[in-house]
């Protein structure tokens, strides 16, 4: 299958730095794919070329086989849900009403059970709305879009924990019945990783992973037990951090560990841990910043 | 919300609960297992995954697909998963229960009479 969106070697750089570096991933139709990382890491500028609102400096990306920027065909097969998105100061109706011009595929009646969910005020102004409530607003659009490509870029400033489920939540349930190619870009790593059927964890600028979501349980696995037992074990292993407290010892060793070593573990009354994807984050990005240096 | 684990990959886990509740019982032969969808949307999990568990379950002979009504439990299912769960039971509960007596300095005869007495104290048999 031809992917969604292909890109390959985009850089971004501004006159002092560098926002994308040599970035080359692709996203397969019909998956919702995780665009994570901290802050700053280069996800809304990676989205903004996808969307074609912005150049990339080399490279180049494709979404359905084509270059994006000024080109309709493409474009309309998409919809950009932008964190802290700016709307003309219309009703709350009204801006649903104008966003269902531009979607071929848009869902008057999911729109408004959307609305009732979030419990949006219809006749309100936008100006008028909350940070939350602005986001709601963005959220329903962008699932009522139904659009072929859904991008969301940190749809949810000023929401609570509980309105964010209840965006998982609608996400999830909608993307069962009409499936489509969606990419959830967000730094709030764990609360998305069971949503996610593939993972790009950009840092920095540069793709430090790009992995099924499957496999990336066991890509690094936390080894504790007796300080002696888990020196012995990990000899000879590249270790990526090391903790210790009187007689213990914690590392986080690179995986997959194989059947042999994982016996090796158990015989020394070690206990494996698999890092969730927000720890990898942190030591991904960690090792990268070494690299650099050491560059 | 249904707690998922961090180490074993979800799709294993989806296969791992679906048979548990197989070999229980609460899962009849011959019935209807829930959808992909209602699977994805009960764990807050991707559909992707979730049919990858049922996949699982499906190659082993466990669940059936009937055209256009859904999965349901094979005949036979209960006693085949009965089954892989003996062979592994040795492995997974016998080995780490005599690696912690042993380390403790219990011995087998201990071992075995203490097993004995913990049945009876909990009603089951003791023969």
């Amino acid at each position: 299958m031809t992917p969604t969106i292909s890109a390959t070697g985009l850089s971004r750089r501004y006159r002092d730095q560098t926002a994308l570096d040599d970035v080359s991933f692709t996203v397969e139709p019909g998956t919702v794919t995780g665009l994570l990382g901290r802050n700053g890491a280069g996800k809304t500028t990676l989205l903004r070329i996808i969307t074609g609102l912005e150049f990339p400096t080399d490279g180049e990306v494709k979404v359905f086989r084509a270059a994006p920027a000024e080109n309709d065909a493409v474009l309309r097969r998409m919809v950009f849900v932008r964190e802290e998105q700016a709307y003309p100061d219309l009703r709350v109706a009204h801006v649903i009403r104008v966003a269902s011009w531009f979607y071929p595929n848009w869902s008057a009646e999911l729109a408004e059970q959307l609305l009732a969910d979030f419990e949006l005020p219809l006749g309100r102004r936008m100006r008028r709305l909350s940070r939350g409530m602005r986001s709601a607003v963005g959220i329903v659009i962008g699932l009522a879009a139904r659009a072929e490509l859904t991008l969301f870029d940190e749809p949810y400033a000023g929401l609570d924990a509980v309105a964010r489920q209840l965006f998982y939540d609608r996400l999830l349930a909608d993307f069962a019945e009409h499936p489509r190619t969606i990419v959830l870009s967000t730094h709030l790593i764990d609360e998305v990783a069971d949503l996610l059927e593939h993972v790009v964890m950009l840092d920095h600028g540069r793709v430090v992973l790009d992995a099924p979501a499957d496999e990336i349980r066991g890509t690094a696995m936390t080894v504790s037990g007796p300080a002696i037992s888990v020196e012995e074990f990990v000899a000879g292993r590249p270790v990526w951090h090391r903790q210790r407290i009187a007689s213990r010892a914690s590392v986080v060793v690179p995986g997959p560990l194989d059947a042999a070593a994982q016996a090796r573990a158990r015989a020394l009354h070690l206990s494996l841990e698999p890092l969730s994807l927000q720890q990898l984050l942190v030591h991904a990005s960690g090792i990268a910043a070494e690299e650099k240096v050491s560059a | 919300m249904p707690a998922l684990d961090e180490g074993t990959p979800l799709f294993v886990q989806i296969a791992e609960q679906l048979a548990h509740d197989i070999v229980d019982g609460q899962l009849a032969e011959g019935t209807r297992v829930p959808s992909t969808n209602e699977l994805a949307t009960f764990y807050r999990i991707n559909p992707a995954t979730a049919a990858k568990g049922i996949n699982m379950l499906v190659d082993d002979g466990v669940l059936e697909k009937r055209r256009g009504i859904g999965m349901f439990v094979a005949a036979g299912a209960q006693e085949q998963l009965r089954a892989t769960r003996r062979k592994q039971f040795a492995e997974q509960y016998v080995d780490p229960m005599l690696a912690e007596a042993n380390r403790l300095g219990i011995d087998c005869d201990t071992l075995v009479s203490l097993i004995r007495e913990t049945s009876l104290h909990n009603g089951g048999n003791a023969r």
